[in-house]
């Protein structure tokens, strides 16, 4: 990347961090195992056929989604743009689930009708996946907005939840973005802005789109909110780094802005030839993996056996393959299915609304 | 008991009666705080309810129809004020790509039950860019409800309707209707207009016109002129866009077999060209012409008074469609 001269774990200088517990970093390496191998079934039912449409995959940005969202409670909002099957596995989806929505069926978690770039989890308090880059911005800031009004306007307490508003580095340029910042700042708004920043808006480098693109924590100044560069690369530095930020907001209810250093391993869709990028950068963010570098972390610092780590590869692989067969054996929507969730009143040809079977089967 | 009062307060008392029943509601909007409205609409709202439930913006549209939108998913019940309509182009993304299509992209998970209301229409010489009509380009799009209340009665209980309703639903008003007058009932007493429900505002035999709004005033005033002449004109107030009630339509042209429809719109692709299509398949056997219609001229608004004049739906134009429809002209 032109103007990223230094590789995302090198402008992290910040010590490690104190050491967490055996059972969490296992289960953040299990998350971003899932996230991984999710991708690769896609992108090979990408090519088989099954998926259709666009398809963006999230193989080298996996510490973010796992990372922010564990920095989280549980019903924290979060919401995000069309790269995003990986903050649904991170919040919680079933993979099967997000699978069959790849593969247009009806057990998909939109029902088959938003497809890869619309996940939406009313459970897991995660808002959509959004197509139009920078988009989700200004729903982010209502998401906040909406939160600290119940609780201090209705309830007449204090406000309680912080918002997850994650964006890319190309929504920066958007007139949606700076207009949610705006409003997020003017409001006090307890919301993250998290720019997953890879470094491309397709594939277009971001000196060529975005002043100030070497420093993009400029854009938080002027719209008066905190602002953190974090490692996106490494997990444990990004817990470190971020977890205070979110802590924050919550205590203040005040929005920030975070510059979070990743990079994606694949091209920007899978109809991407990536020629915009040399191999030789690509090899250099490849050799930091997030998941090679936290399996060593807990094999080198907590002895933790490399056959247990084995285990875990081959259970996700079981796992993810299961969800294949799941979504190959969810029948497609039925036709009825065309004229439901239009409105949520029936009239005319409209049929109502229901919930789709991920949501019904957890309420039963 | 009934009392007359402007259309503007119609639409306030509509919105603090909602307010005061439900707290998920609250008012988001340019000026509508301390300024007290940029129309007056929401004048007083402020001090009865708070900054915090009636929001001052910047001019923002698109950053706060979305902020609004996301509220909504929430479960809040925003309802966003748009000095005009015009200015909704610029938050076309939120409004057309975000509220009406959330619950089917969702799978039903997250519905958007939002207003947002404003005024919409030439508002009296202020060129092209502020005189827009979207009924023309917004109902295009499933997913969402338009109403345009042509009465104060009408304004405040669909303004009711809207705000109790679960589906986002365009409020469309009108600048030049805001000052007009007409009998509603007190305070206490609770009524709302329910949508998809046309109302006939002048019953007549010759000849069926159809309109939404304000070019309703021209509708009347051409069916006074018409009756003149022994041609009795029965006006049909569709009042909501989405949903359209065909049947209060159909049942009046097979008794007059004919008809003109009004629609300040453009003409291509607008709802005067959905309704004219829909009466020649359901109504092909009772329909003893083509259906007419009276919509803006082709051309953007103009300036100059009489050119704006020209440009709208009026009474002559409406009266000769009426006599070229009937085999008077």
């Amino acid at each position: 990347m032109a103007t990223m001269t230094k590789t995302a774990s090198q402008t992290a200088s910040s010590p490690r961090p104190s050491r967490l517990p055996a059972e969490t970093l296992q289960q953040w390496l299990r998350d971003m195992l899932l996230i991984r191998e999710f991708e690769v079934r896609c992108m090979q039912a990408y090519q088989n056929k099954k998926i259709g449409g666009f398809c963006h995959v999230y193989i080298g940005q996996e510490a973010v989604a796992v990372g922010c969202t564990a920095a989280l409670k549980p019903d924290d909002p979060i919401i995000t743009a069309y790269r995003d099957h990986g903050h649904a596995l991170a919040r919680g989806m079933d993979p099967k689930h997000c699978m069959a929505e790849m593969f247009g069926k009806i057990g998909g978690c939109a029902k088959g009708k938003g497809g890869s770039m619309h996940m939406f989890d009313k459970e897991h308090w995660l808002f959509g996946g959004h197509g139009i880059v920078g988009a989700q911005t200004p729903l982010g800031a209502g998401l906040a907005f909406a939160t600290k009004y119940i609780d201090e306007v209705i309830h007449g307490g204090k406000s309680k939840k912080v918002t997850l508003a994650f964006l890319g580095d190309g929504a920066l340029n958007q007139g949606a973005f700076h207009e949610a910042l705006n409003l997020a700042g003017l409001f006090d708004l307890p919301v993250i802005f998290c720019v997953e920043n890879n470094g491309y808006s397709m594939g277009t480098a971001i000196s060529r789109g975005t002043t100030m693109g070497h420093d993009i924590t400029s854009k938080a100044i002027g719209y008066g909110m905190d602002s953190a560069v974090v490692d996106g690369m490494d997990i444990l530095k990004l817990y470190e780094q971020f977890k205070p930020v979110v802590d924050k907001a919550r205590e203040t209810s005040r929005p920030a802005f975070v510059d979070i250093r990743t990079y994606r391993f694949k091209g920007h869709s899978m109809s991407d030839p990536r020629k915009y990028r040399t191999k030789e950068e690509e090899q250099t963010y490849e050799a930091e993996d997030p998941i090679d570098r936290l399996a060593m972390t807990l094999m080198a610092d907590y002895e933790w056996p490399r056959e247990t780590y084995d285990q875990m590869i081959k259970e996700v692989r079981d796992q993810v393959r299961d969800s294949v067969e799941w979504a190959d054996a969810s029948p497609v929507p039925p036709i009825e299915e065309l004229y439901t969730d239009v409105y949520v009143e029936e009239w005319g040809p409209y049929k109502g609304t229901s919930l789709p079977e991920m949501l019904k089967k957890n309420q039963s | 008991m009934t009392r007359e009062i402007e259309f503007r307060d119609a639409i306030r008392e509509a919105m603090s009666e909602e307010m005061r029943r439900d707290q998920r509601v609250f008012l988001m909007g340019e000026e509508v705080a301390q300024y007290n409205g940029a129309y007056k609409v929401s004048k007083g709202m402020l001090d009865e309810f708070g900054p915090r439930r009636v929001v001052d913006t910047p001019i923002s549209e698109s950053g706060f129809a979305g902020l609004c939108i996301g509220a909504a998913m929430m479960g809040l019940r925003p309802i966003v004020e748009f000095m005009s309509w015009s200015f909704s182009l610029v938050a076309a993304d939120p409004i057309l790509n975000n509220a009406p299509k959330m619950l089917y992209m969702s799978g039903g998970q997250f519905g958007c039950p939002i207003v947002i209301r404003g005024n919409n229409g030439a508002g009296g010489q202020l060129g092209s860019t502020h005189s827009w009509c979207v009924e023309g380009l917004f109902s295009n799009v499933p997913g969402m409800k338009m109403v345009m209340p042509f009465d104060p009665y009408d304004a405040k209980g669909m303004m009711k309707t809207a705000i109790r309703d679960d589906d986002p639903v365009f409020f469309l008003e009108s600048e030049r209707l805001l000052s007009t007058k007409g009998e509603v009932p007190s305070p206490e007493e609770d009524y709302t207009v329910p949508f998809g429900k046309a109302k006939i505002r002048r019953a007549g035999k010759d000849c069926t016109i159809v309109s939404f709004g304000r070019p309703l005033y021209f509708c009347l005033e051409a069916a006074e002129a018409l009756a003149k002449d022994g041609i009795e004109c029965e006006v049909i107030d569709g009042r909501t866009i989405r949903p359209l009630d065909l049947d209060t339509i159909i049942k009046s042209v097979v008794k007059t077999n004919y008809c003109v429809v009004v629609d300040q719109s453009w003409s291509f692709g607008s709802p005067g060209s959905e309704i004219a299509a829909q009466l020649h398949r359901l109504c092909f056997d009772h329909l003893d012409n083509y259906v007419g219609r009276v919509h803006s001229e082709d051309v953007p608004a103009p300036y100059a008074y009489n050119l704006e004049q020209e440009m709208l739906p009026n009474a002559r134009k409406i009266c000769e469609a009426v006599r070229a429809v009937t085999y008077n002209a």
